[in-house]
């Protein structure tokens, strides 16, 4: 009905226009005026419309202001804070500046309309000015880059320390997976070429899974080959041409796969066991600490996404075979924030922020702030639900009484993490000493 | 060129012309055209953000089963609109029309050439910009749809077809278009290069040109220097596309099955993209603020303010542009050190930029303003012009980026740019060498109407945007629905999206002012404006060679206005210096 209206409006607009036009000309060929003379009273309206502009539009501007500008509730992280600081102090100097200078000219647009009997003063420039209006922007400017490159820096500056909390989110058309590292403290490697199904959704690194990929490879190249031998005699160049492009393609694949050995030892054997604690978490959901820095690691399978925290400041890109990360220190649990706002149901999110297809719109997941006690306790029960990877995978099989296990394993984040860090330096010394 | 005798055939005249002013005038009406098309685009879109999932008969009915299932714009078919709206703007109507039209008509004009260097460059030039807007009109059309991976279109979404229907044919035919219209375009640039350093007429010195001609010139130099590495980014993503290459592609699982890519970055793309992206904005931009310098200055009826710093502005605008692509690509994981000295080159271009908005505002201060239409525009565009730039100081400094990168923030930073200013400075150029082009003139009263109606509704459209943008509300979403955070964008969608209607309607009262003044307009006479640049010494009948007899000859800078030393309040270039009278 809506739509019905604006087409009515469009067609009315255009008859309008129509005899507006034939009017115009009508009334000018009466009083034979030419068009590029502007009568004083059309230089004056003008004038008038220009003031009468600048006050709408000012009013507009500032109701806007007041209503809508306070979007997002306070900064949730600790980078949030210095940014959002940053944010309004820029903000204030644009604004400054943007009503000073639009000020000036619809002022001067408005009061030096063209009068006939006064001439423009001739005032081709002025060295003098032209420096002030150069200096000044950058005097300005410097403080707005020293300020900016200040927080910059220290918002993508390392990890401090040791004590933080590893995460991985990865994207894929059109969700987000979230991979804990579990009780080694150690994300598995994980490798494009082992993606297999809901089976190895990452594609983690595991030895068994590596045999089962080559086996399953090494299957459908013997089918392929034994029909192409059966049937070549029936079949076209073209088909024959596709199959073998098949068999040269998977061979190739295979080949990727064998590669992956060679390169897992120069990163350390950890790598092929690490992945198996990896906790996937039921539903997906990304779980972080309050008041401890986190590095949450990115990783994309298909296209380019975007990891977006609005309520945390924070993006980054997930780009396939660039791996990235950011760290957050996230300052207000999602209890809080519901408390603050009012909101029982008010949830943090993650969501998609580059354009990756059709349902763009609808990837997001949501972010979960908690106590420390309380993320320890979410990874510990995620693991007893059996939700790590090894066993996800059915590479282990699932423990009967997980709960204890977990809880003989899991006494602390920190100290287990110390452990796998100098688990990693001895392998690494013996296979040097091995070499 | 006097007596100029030899009869033209219909073909030779309107089609194949190599006359650099029809061809200008092709170019104004192709990139009318396309503006047409990406408007509508536009409100297509803009209907499905202001009522989100509203259905409606009129809907349905243009676009049928396949986009628009019971009356409501599928998510897919809302990226395709996106994608071709973004890419017919910025390089259809803002590139090719705007270089295009006032580039092929002033710099003969401007600087006393009988033509262009190589009018049958131009004229290849044109054709090459008439196909390839054909091909993106045809895209439009196709069953897989329209390309859809944004007007930027990265890797690997815009490589792989299993990744979007966009992806497939639609996106092969948006790479076609965009060689041929990187080919027109440096045909163009090449041209004009050439055109203003060999063929200014005597007393024509670099330092007495037109501003505009200044604006055309360094645009046509980022162009030639920036578009053949599009060209490259361009054909690596066909390679990548049809030859199985892995220039972007690395590592990539798509629905399912492992792709035989590794080895290349999608980043790599990114880098070659913005490396012209970048120049880019500055090419629609400067012609824009070229064509304003020379209409403010003879409507104040007073010297631009400062040549010299205009020129030094341009130029260090255009040096700048070539240093600064990596502000967009702040979140793609890029080196902090990196991004660090991005920040720091972005930001220095707000300084010429500053000495070219005071400028500007001290032109117009003690002058004697005549509101013609055109100069209202340009009024306006330096208006967009401030309030644009100084959101790219927020979008240029990276700590805030991370937080509002890939928002209606920055949708609504570069609308205020691109979609007003450089387009006013389009629509100032039209109103202004209206009477040059087709020998008749506009309708003042209209072209009032025309820009006060814009005006507010370009301002109506663009002012909330940054507040939808700074809640946090990501481009290129098909629907909010699902984030309760944003629920107090809603209305102001809706705000956006009648701005929005009543800004397209507005402008039928540019079109029919336009096409019924081409024949029906008042006469012209030699120099409406009383104007000092040399077109307004050519001819009302605009003949073959420009001038009737000799070249003029050029005594004096452009911008002799209210000069005391004389009567009348301006001066053509090509009245001799008196005795004693000193050059600017």
């Amino acid at each position: 009905m809506l739509k019905l209206l604006i087409l009515l409006v469009i067609i009315l607009g255009v008859i309008a226009v129509a005899q507006l036009a034939r009017v115009y000309e009508l009334t000018s060929n009466l009083r034979k005026n030419r068009e590029e003379e502007i009568s004083h009273a059309d230089n004056r309206l003008n004038a008038v419309l220009w003031i009468v502009y600048m006050v709408v539009f000012y009013i507009g501007f500032i109701y806007l202001m007041v209503v809508y500008g306070k979007p997002l509730p306070e900064a949730a992280s600790e980078h949030g804070k210095d940014v959002d600081m940053l944010m309004n102090v820029n903000m204030i100097i644009i604004l400054i500046v943007f009503f000073a200078v639009n000020t000036l000219l619809f002022y001067f647009s408005a009061k030096y309309y063209y009068r006939k009997d006064r001439k423009a003063t001739f005032f081709p420039h002025d060295n003098r000015l032209e420096l002030i209006w150069t200096v000044v922007p950058s005097i300005v400017l410097t403080f707005i880059i020293i300020y900016g490159l200040r927080t910059w820096n220290k918002m993508t500056g390392d990890i401090e320390g040791n004590d933080f909390e590893t995460v991985e989110v990865i994207g894929e058309q059109w969700k987000w997976y979230v991979r804990y590292p579990g009780a080694d403290g150690e994300l598995g490697m994980v490798n494009w070429n082992l993606v297999d199904g809901s089976k190895n959704i990452i594609g983690v690194v595991h030895e068994d899974l590596i045999n089962d990929k080559l086996a399953q490879i090494d299957e459908t190249m013997a089918q392929l080959r034994d029909d192409l031998n059966a049937n070549r005699n029936m079949m076209s160049a073209g088909q024959v041409e596709s199959v073998e492009d098949e068999i040269y393609r998977l061979q190739r694949h295979k080949q990727r796969i064998l590669d992956i050995e060679d390169y897992d030892i120069e990163q350390g054997l950890t790598g092929w066991t690490a992945g198996l604690d990896d906790v996937f978490p039921k539903p997906m959901e990304l779980h972080m600490p309050v008041n401890k820095q986190v590095l949450i690691k990115f990783r994309s399978k298909d296209v380019i996404h975007s990891a977006y925290m609005p309520h945390l400041r924070a993006q980054m890109n997930t780009v396939p075979g660039v791996p990235t990360e950011f760290k957050v220190t996230p300052t207000i649990t999602t209890a809080e924030m519901r408390e603050k706002l009012g909101d029982p149901d008010f949830n943090y999110v993650l969501l998609c922020n580059k354009i990756c297809g059709a349902s763009h719109y609808n990837m997001h997941i949501p972010v979960i702030i908690e106590s420390e006690e309380e993320y320890a306790a979410y990874l510990e029960s995620q693991a007893a639900e059996n939700n790590t990877f090894g066993v996800m995978s059915g590479v282990v099989e699932a423990t009967e009484a997980p709960a204890e296990d977990a809880e003989t394993e899991t006494p602390a984040a920190a100290p287990a993490e110390g452990d796998a860090a100098a688990a990693t330096e001895n392998t690494e010394e013996e296979i040097t000493a091995a070499r | 060129m006097a007596g100029h005798s030899h009869k033209e055939s219909f073909v030779s005249k309107y089609v194949f012309s190599m006359d650099h002013k029809m061809i200008s005038k092709q170019f104004l009406i192709t990139a009318i055209f396309m503006g047409i098309v990406a408007v509508l685009l536009s409100l297509l879109f803009r209907m499905q953000l202001g009522w989100p999932g509203e259905s409606s008969a009129f809907l349905h009915g243009l676009l049928g089963d396949r986009w628009a299932p019971e009356g409501v714009l599928k998510p897919e078919a809302y990226l395709a609109l996106v994608t071709i709206h973004g890419t017919i703007m910025v390089f259809f109507v803002l590139t090719g029309g705007l270089s295009g039209t006032f580039s092929n008509l002033l710099i003969p004009l401007q600087i006393g050439a009988r033509d262009m260097a190589s009018g049958f460059l131009n004229m290849l030039s044109y054709w090459f910009f008439f196909i390839s807007s054909v091909i993106m009109i045809y895209s439009l059309f196709i069953e897989t749809g329209a390309a859809s991976a944004g007007w930027t279109v990265y890797p690997p979404l815009s490589a792989l077809p299993q990744a979007s229907p966009g992806s497939g044919l639609g996106m092969t035919l948006w790479l076609i278009s965009m060689t041929l219209f990187v080919a027109s375009s440096l045909l163009g640039g090449l041209n004009y290069i050439v055109t203003i350093v060999n063929l200014r007429t005597k007393g024509m010195k670099m330092t007495r040109l037109p501003l505009t001609i200044w604006a055309f010139f360094v645009t046509a130099i980022l162009g030639v220097l920036s578009f053949p590495v599009l060209v490259s980014a361009v054909v690596l993503l066909m390679m990548d596309r049809m030859a199985g290459t892995a220039f972007y592609l690395s590592d990539i699982v798509v629905g399912g099955e492992v792709l035989d890519v590794t080895g290349g970055s999608p980043i790599l793309y990114q880098h070659l993209f913005w490396f012209l992206g970048h120049p880019e904005v500055y090419i629609v931009l400067l012609p824009a603020l070229g064509i304003s310098s020379e209409i403010i200055a003879t409507n104040a009826r007073k010297p631009i303010f400062g040549y010299r710093a205009m020129v030094g502005s341009i130029l260090a605008i255009g040096f700048l542009s070539f240093i600064v692509w990596g502000h967009h690509m702040f979140v793609t994981g890029m080196n902090p050190f990196l991004g660090a000295v991005f920040v720091f080159t972005t930001l220095l271009i707000a300084i010429p930029s500053a000495v070219k908005a005071f400028n500007y505002i001290t032109t117009l201060w003690k002058g004697n303003i005549r509101m013609t239409p055109a100069m209202l525009f340009s009024i306006g565009l330096v208006s967009t012009f401030v309030t644009g730039g100084l959101t790219g100081i927020i979008l240029a400094d990276s700590a805030l980026d991370v937080n509002v990168h890939d928002t209606y923030f920055v949708v609504a930073h570069f609308h205020v740019v691109m979609g007003m200013s450089a387009i006013f400075g389009m629509l100032a150029g039209v109103y202004h060498w209206f009477p040059k082009m087709y020998g008749r003139m506009m309708n003042t009263k209209l072209g009032y109407a025309h820009f006060w109606t814009t005006l507010v509704s370009g301002f109506g459209v663009f002012i909330p945007m940054h507040f939808v943008g700074l809640n946090g509300s990501p481009r290129r979403y098909y629907s909010y629905s699902e984030f309760s955070y944003l629920d107090a964008t809603i209305e102001l969608n809706e705000l956006i999206s009648i701005f929005a209607i009543i800004g397209g309607i507005a402008q039928l009262l540019f079109l029919f002012n336009f096409f019924y003044s081409i024949f029906r307009g008042q006469p012209a006479t030699q120099n409406p404006w009383g104007s000092n640049t040399l077109e307004w010494t050519t001819p009302v009948a605009r003949i073959h060679g420009n001038w009737e007899g000799a070249l003029p000859e050029v005594h004096r800078w452009a911008y002799d206005y209210s000069n005391p030393h004389y009567e009348q309040d301006f001066v053509p270039q090509t009245v001799p210096l008196k005795a004693g009278e000193e050059e600017h």
